[in-house]
């Protein structure tokens, strides 16, 4: 692993887009800006289809004209149930956990000037995870959304003591320093957990589903408690691309050029907890796609995130949606859950592309 | 772990500490033909170390939910006399797992050592290649299809971790076996196995997936001297091999061209070295479970301690086993403190049902343990800017 010294070429991290050379650069922006753009018009026709499947695929039969015709007038038939109130609310949450995972971890990756960041690296699964063991296990919580909610509160809870702890240095929140400091709480939380739950067989019971992180059975009102979240942090990681571009060139030169590092790293933590700590309450810790649709995004793009971040947003919900119509129809009788199918789909597509490609860009 | 942290500086050669005295001594045998420096102040904290394995140890075989007296210990092990109960608990249960756990910290201190020397990363451990999720999919394979007898399901874990670290390595291995593409590899890898392992744990019955959540968080509980044998045996082996292959470790730290420039055969050295990590961890693997943080801390807290120029194969191994005993034995104690804390006040009803198996796994003590050493190292060293 590449010793995170912080300069983007040893790091692999953004940095600023190739200068073209000096007789090309009129010719060849607007060409790469025409491309850009086509890629993520096609990314989203992808992700509408995807959509669609997942409002008309599933254990009940439905024709795409009844799923229409549902969509707009409540006849009251079971078909207009089955997809008002199960399939279109589970495909919103797909939706925003998807975008807000994808853009968390080009958020991260981008603040901790680390590739292999992944979005929970902050704390936000652990802290999520043991405020829902707690309270399942010790103050015996019930209600679905009561726990959305304690989960939330724990993933930002963990997230500031694991912010506090990264920025006690004297150089403040360094991209490393909050590593660590995410990888030390993570660890010790990861102990609690495993300590309240190794012999409470109930509360595993549900800590065991909860862990795969699942769409199934999210209604309309969860999906309606996390659409402000989403679009919040989403604003804000859009707001942030500038910023952090500049801190790509290292602290030094971002400041030179305008960018307040301190404030915007704050920024950055903030959009991640509110993104991540929403998704991972919503739908549980899907893992894979906040760590692999920022890297295959930059990949596709180069380095600069005001392209990495739209293509996230498209990108990752994609995955998520694609895993979820493909769990409810791969095995008969059985409905797997997202997060076991995000990373069996996208795995092997991230390893080939790993292999393909030449280690000094990856 | 997919964090990267800075490697851990090169530092000068000789173990020259700037105090003047030497610190480190070539020690000669048969008139040179074996020969090795010894680093004054690593010998002297390996020593210390296992003295103070030795100490926990006896303190193991003293305390828990039935306590021994030491002169009632001493009879126990040497004459087999005394109380029936306490001849039981002290040569059957506590003294073959407090010996496990020696065994086993070590082999995870070494593997530990070469992982991170190795990859001159200081937070890489065979996690890197994925060896831990392949174990913990064996593992789970074995034990809701077969049964959660100890040696098949080591088996399955060390069938598993080998399997992965194989096509992890294979995967990887165009351009030599390290860079980022390995960690890229290695992650992909790993998330798949960890979507494979939640779905099984999900649809297999609740107590087989106790009984596989328990060996994943790693426990010493209920393992006997066929473990510790096998264990040792496996160590008899394995650690002379480290030993000897001690100074390539240093080498290697010092980066690939250094390295050949003084005559080492990286590519070789270096398999040579992974496969004997995977090795160690393995057999640790196969008979405590995946005890997270070992194989991390371990070498840091040795090279710190000693003050040593790199890392020490045989002080990672004493300083492993000290980390592991310490947890075993707050793990025995934890679990006494909270049985009589349930009988004053009746707090969670954790304790009772666990009666059958009244050990805290030493997984959650080394997790929580682990986690909260480096917040503190990362909070001491709040003044040096970077981690």
């Amino acid at each position: 692993m590449t010793p995170a010294t912080g300069t983007p070429a040893a790091t692999g991290t953004p940095g600023p887009a190739r200068p073209p050379g000096p007789g090309t650069a009129a010719a060849t922006a607007p060409v790469r800006t025409a491309l850009r753009g086509g890629g993520l018009l096609v990314l989203a026709g992808v992700l509408l289809l995807l959509v669609v499947l997942s409002t008309w695929i599933g254990a009940k039969d439905t024709g795409i004209g009844q799923v229409w015709s549902a969509l707009w007038t409540d006849d009251g038939s079971y078909t207009t149930d089955v997809v008002r109130e199960l399939r279109l609310p589970r495909t919103l949450v797909g939706l925003m956990t998807g975008a807000a995972l994808g853009v968390a971890g080009a958020v991260m990756q981008a603040v901790t000037r680390n590739p292999l960041a992944d979005p929970g690296l902050l704390g936000v699964n652990a802290g999520a995870s043991v405020a829902v063991v707690f309270g399942i296990g010790v103050i015996q919580l019930t209600g679905f959304l009561s726990l959305v909610w304690l989960s939330f509160a724990g993933a930002a809870v963990t997230t500031v003591l694991v912010y506090l702890l990264g920025a006690s240095g004297r150089a403040g929140p360094t991209p490393v320093r909050l590593a660590l400091a995410g990888a030390a709480v993570s660890a010790s939380l990861s102990g609690v957990i495993a300590g309240l739950t190794v012999f409470d067989s109930a509360t595993y019971e549900y800590l065991r589903f909860w862990m795969v992180g699942s769409l199934a059975g999210r209604d309309a009102g969860l999906a309606a408690q996390l659409l402000p979240f989403t679009l919040a942090g989403l604003l804000l990681a859009l707001l942030l691309a500038r910023p952090l571009n500049a801190l790509a060139l290292g602290d030094d030169l971002g400041r030179a050029l305008g960018t307040r590092t301190a404030r915007t790293r704050l920024a950055a933590v903030v959009t991640v907890t509110v993104l991540c700590g929403a998704a991972t309450a919503a739908a549980g810790p899907i893992g894979f796609v906040g760590l692999v649709i920022p890297l295959v995004a930059r990949w596709l793009t180069g380095p600069d995130l005001r392209w990495v971040l739209p293509y996230s947003m498209l990108l990752a919900p994609a995955l998520v949606l694609l895993a979820d119509v493909i769990g409810r129809v791969a095995v008969p009788g059985d409905e797997l859950e997202v997060g076991a199918v995000t990373a069996v789909i996208g795995a092997p597509v991230f390893i080939a592309m790993v292999c393909r490609r030449k280690e000094a860009s990856l | 772990m997919t964090t990267t942290a800075p490697a851990r500086p090169p530092s000068a050669p000789g173990g020259g500490t700037g105090t003047g005295r030497r610190t480190a001594v070539p020690v000669r045998f048969w008139s040179g033909r074996v020969s090795f420096r010894l680093h004054r102040r690593t010998a002297l904290v390996s020593a210390a170390a296992l003295l103070l394995c030795a100490a926990l140890l006896l303190a193991s075989l003293c305390v828990g939910a039935y306590p021994v007296p030491l002169p009632a210990v001493a009879d126990a092990l040497f004459y087999g006399t005394g109380d029936r109960l306490a001849v039981h608990f002290v040569n059957q249960e506590r003294l073959p797992q407090a010996l496990l756990a020696i065994l086993v910290g070590a082999a995870l201190g070494v593997s530990g050592a070469i992982f991170q020397s190795i990859s001159r990363n200081a937070l890489a451990s065979p996690d890197v290649i994925g060896f831990n999720s392949g174990a913990a999919t064996g593992a789970i394979l074995v034990l809701v299809t077969v049964g959660s007898a100890a040696s098949t399901v080591a088996a399955g874990a060390i069938a598993g971790g080998l399997l992965t670290a194989l096509v992890v390595s294979a995967l990887a291995s165009r351009g030599g076996l390290h860079g980022i593409r390995l960690v890229l590899i290695g992650l992909g890898v790993t998330a798949m196995l960890g979507s494979v392992n939640s779905y099984l744990l999900t649809r297999s019955d609740l107590n087989d997936a106790q009984n596989a959540h328990v060996w994943l968080v790693g426990t010493l509980a209920g393992r006997g001297w066929s473990s510790v044998n096998t264990m040792a045996l496996a160590l008899l082996v394995l650690l002379p091999l480290a030993l000897l292959l001690g100074r390539r470790l240093r080498m290697l730290e010092l980066g690939d061209e250094l390295a050949s420039g003084l005559g080492l055969e990286v590519n070789r050295a270096r398999l040579a070295l992974t496969v004997l990590g995977i090795g160690l961890c393995g057999v640790a693997v196969a008979s405590a479970g995946p005890i997270p943080f070992v194989a991390l801390a371990a070498p840091q807290v040795a090279v710190m301690v000693s003050r040593s120029p790199g890392v020490s194969v045989a002080a990672s191994a004493a300083m492993g086993a000290v980390l592991l005993s310490a947890a075993h034995l707050a793990s025995g104690q934890f679990f006494a403190a909270l049985a009589a804390l349930d009988a004053q006040i009746g707090w969670i009803d954790v304790v009772s049902e666990s009666r059958r198996n009244n050990l805290l796994p030493v997984g959650v003590t080394t997790g929580v343990l682990g986690g909260v050493y480096l917040a503190w190292v990362l909070f001491r060293r709040r003044g040096t800017g970077s981690a």
